[in-house]
């Protein structure tokens, strides 16, 4: 009887692990519906970025109120998770702070006690981010696209960290033996006299029932972020690797394209050759994104790591002048429309059934595509490196190349720049005119 | 600015059998648009103080691409790009300048895939290399005292990461340099980018370039300077739109320099 504790503890981590596997495997299966990007250049580059942006959080702290608070989240968060070890060692050994056993006193001690410290950094931070976005209203958390449920996930995980936070420190504070000891309790000895009077069973019972607690919230948690925007705590990382290493300005250039561009201009070109092997069973090529499948693997990486911030939407001009644009929606609707898609992979054994919807039109208007000025406001803002006008081109190219559904001024400006080689109505001898007028 | 400039082309140079020190692409704007020719020939002026051996392809250049590739076309930008690039490699180009950041970054970052790889640099940065190399010295009287506020054009600063050269070159000015409150990396876009130039306005409750006007002239500046013909007409209409014609000018940082 006596190992029903270490077996429950082990099937509980069991379970709460394997779940959030399972669901790391779909993620992994949906983004691999994209197109295969190569990104084996620049590798240095890409690990200083990984190490300057997602774990030094360089973007984060350009704005200095919210960054900072968010660094002592993130670094409370991390360290803290320390203690999640022992209490697995504890949890199938059937130990009991094992750490006391392994470490020297003061070191056991210093560990706990800066644990303790930064649990309540940790909990005066998130009630500050509570209030900004529920009673200060910060606006960038407002937004149209804020309704429903990103709202809540917002609220939800902060909830998540109280809760994980109290129940660490009340299990502190009740373990008799540990406050006995009098080495890193620096917080929970004010705690502790809460529980005066209680029996030494009590005391044990919720200290007991504070550790469970505790870990079943973490696994709890863990499961959580596949389905939040709080994925980004894991996905921060792959996605700063692969993120750009080149100047914002450059946009790819479709190679699909080049092709057929080279066999144009090429005079000796013969229209009627066969295909060169291989092209004869592919797909003819898709010009830009109608849906998810289009995007490349980054791009969908992109959206399942978007942290729903909205400091890209904040510096987007066209946001900022009223137009229906938002750079975060974008991520949003991408993500959406993925997880979409994978559900409906998931219901029909494995394969896409088509559902009659896309991720243009159905989740992303035309409208918002075209009030987009390529400013790079949006990539530059971003944290994490996500770049949401890649996206926005591709799909201003499936408009245009697929459909040729381009605003009617800009269709007038493309033929002139076919005509005459500007985008205006002038002649194109008339080109170095300006050298001999006054 | 009645005489004659003397803008020689790469075919005059090819038929000397010589090669310029560098190609200026003119590009579309500064070709045909009123207020950009002025930038053109400033810039031209800039040269030919500085002695530069220069040539432009004159009626053998042709729209970049760039613009019909943001509106995403990107079989025209492709056939632009190609053909422009068999022009300037048939002159074995190896340097270019440029006013036009939009030509800028694509001749610079997405001509060299298909084909064609230059030294691409914009021309505050050719200005600033020209002083810094003894070339060229500006007297510094025109704007003494004056306030000037720098507008970061996107394709030139975030883009591409350029802040420092036309800062630098200002400084030659005299001119007290004042920043806005978005500036640099943050800049707000003037509103012309992505082929919004050629389009009207998506609906909304403002225009890009009102806001960004109100952001310059919060500074409370003489001139608005900028380094993209585009970025120009675009805050000279907002210029307009806040009815300050009468205190506030737009001028790009050549004209700046030409008039020093
Ligand atoms: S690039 Fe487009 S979406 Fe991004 S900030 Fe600029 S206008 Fe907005
Ligand atoms: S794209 Fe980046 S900046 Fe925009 S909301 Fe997502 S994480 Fe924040």
């Amino acid at each position: 009887m006596e190992y029903i504790p270490n077996i429950l503890f082990a099937i509980v981590l069991i379970a709460g692990v394997g779940y959030f596997a399972r669901n790391i495997n779909k993620l992994i299966r949906n983004i691999k519906l994209g197109q295969e990007v190569d990104a084996s250049d620049k590798k240095s580059e890409r690990w200083t970025n990984v190490v300057r942006i997602a774990l030094g959080q360089s973007k984060m702290v350009k704005r200095p109120v919210s960054g900072f608070l968010h660094v002592i989240v993130y670094v409370g968060f991390v360290i803290i998770n320390i203690e999640v070890l022992e209490i697995i060692i504890d949890g199938i050994f059937g130990t009991h702070r094992i750490g006391i056993e392994i470490l020297p006193l003061s070191v056991y001690g210093f560990l706990i006690g800066s644990f303790e410290v930064l649990a309540v950094l940790v909990l005066v931070t998130v009630v500050i981010f509570w209030l900004r976005r529920n009673v200060i209203k910060v606006k960038r958390f407002l937004s149209a696209e804020m309704k429903g449920w990103p709202k809540s996930d917002g609220n939800i995980i902060l909830y998540f960290e109280v809760v994980l936070m109290c129940l660490f420190l009340v299990m502190n504070a009740t373990d008799t033996p540990f406050q006995a000891m009098d080495s890193g309790n620096v917080i929970s000895q004010f705690i502790a006299p809460w529980f005066n009077g209680f029996s030494v069973e009590a005391l044990h019972t919720i200290e007991r029932t504070a550790w469970w607690m505790h870990i079943v919230g973490i696994l709890v948690f863990l499961n959580y972020l596949y389905y939040s925007k709080h994925l980004h705590i894991l996905l921060a990382f792959p996605n700063v690797y692969y993120g750009s290493v080149e100047p914002k300005g450059k946009v790819n250039n479709l190679e699909a394209v080049t092709n057929e561009v080279k066999l144009m201009m090429d005079p000796d070109a013969d229209p009627y050759a066969a295909p060169a092997e291989s092209a004869a069973d592919e797909v003819p090529a898709k010009f830009g994104a109608s849906d998810v499948m289009d995007l490349s693997q980054v791009q969908l990486l992109n959206a399942y790591t978007c942290t729903e911030c909205g400091r890209c939407t904040s510096a987007c001009p066209a946001n900022l002048t009223g137009k229906k644009l938002s750079p975060r929606k974008i991520m949003m609707d991408t993500r959406d429309r993925l997880v979409e898609v994978g559900k409906n992979i998931d219901a029909n054994n494995g394969v896409f059934k088509d559902d009659g919807k896309q991720l243009l039109g159905d989740y992303i208007l035309n409208e918002e595509l075209w009030a987009c000025t390529t400013c790079n406001a949006c990539v530059e803002e971003c944290p994490v490196s996500i770049n949401p006008l890649s996206i926005i081109l591709d799909m201003r190219r499936y408009l245009v190349m697929e459909q040729s559904a381009a605003p009617m001024e800009l269709n007038n400006m493309m033929t002139n720049i076919e005509n005459n080689g500007a985008p205006w109505p002038y002649n194109q001898m008339d080109r170095l005119n300006w050298a001999n007028e006054e | 600015m009645s005489e004659q400039l003397k803008v020689p082309t790469m075919a005059e140079f090819m038929a000397e059998g010589k090669q310029p020190e560098i190609l200026f692409w003119v590009g579309s704007a500064g070709s045909y648009d009123d207020r950009a020719k002025k930038i053109t020939k400033a810039f031209v002026k800039v040269l030919h103080k500085a002695n530069v051996d220069f040539a432009v392809l004159g009626t053998e250049e042709s729209n970049t691409g760039d613009v019909a590739k943001r509106a995403g076309n990107e079989f025209l930008f492709q056939m632009q790009a190609v053909m422009n690039i068999e022009v300037l490699n048939a002159y074995e180009v190896k340097r270019i300048v440029t006013c036009d950041p939009h030509s800028f970054n694509c001749i610079k970052n997405e001509y060299p895939s298909l084909g064609g790889n230059y030294d691409v640099i914009h021309h505050t940065q050719y200005i600033q290399e020209l002083i810094e190399a003894g070339r060229l010295t500006v007297e510094g009287e025109t704007y003494k005292g004056k306030r000037i506020t720098f507008h970061d054009p996107c394709y030139l600063g975030r883009a591409n990461s350029v802040y420092d050269a036309p800062r630098n070159v200002l400084k030659n000015t005299n001119a007290t340099l004042t920043e806005m409150k978005r500036h640099k990396g943050t800049a707000l876009c003037c509103g012309a980018g992505g082929a919004q130039m050629f389009k009207d306005a998506e609906p909304g409750n403002k225009e890009i370039n009102v806001l960004r006007t109100e952001d310059a002239l919060a500074t409370n500046p003489d001139i608005i300077a900028t380094g993209c013909p585009y970025c120009n007409t675009m805050m000279t209409d907002g210029i307009k739109a806040k009815e300050k014609e009468g205190t506030v000018t737009v001028l790009d940082v050549a004209e700046l320099i030409a008039n020093s």
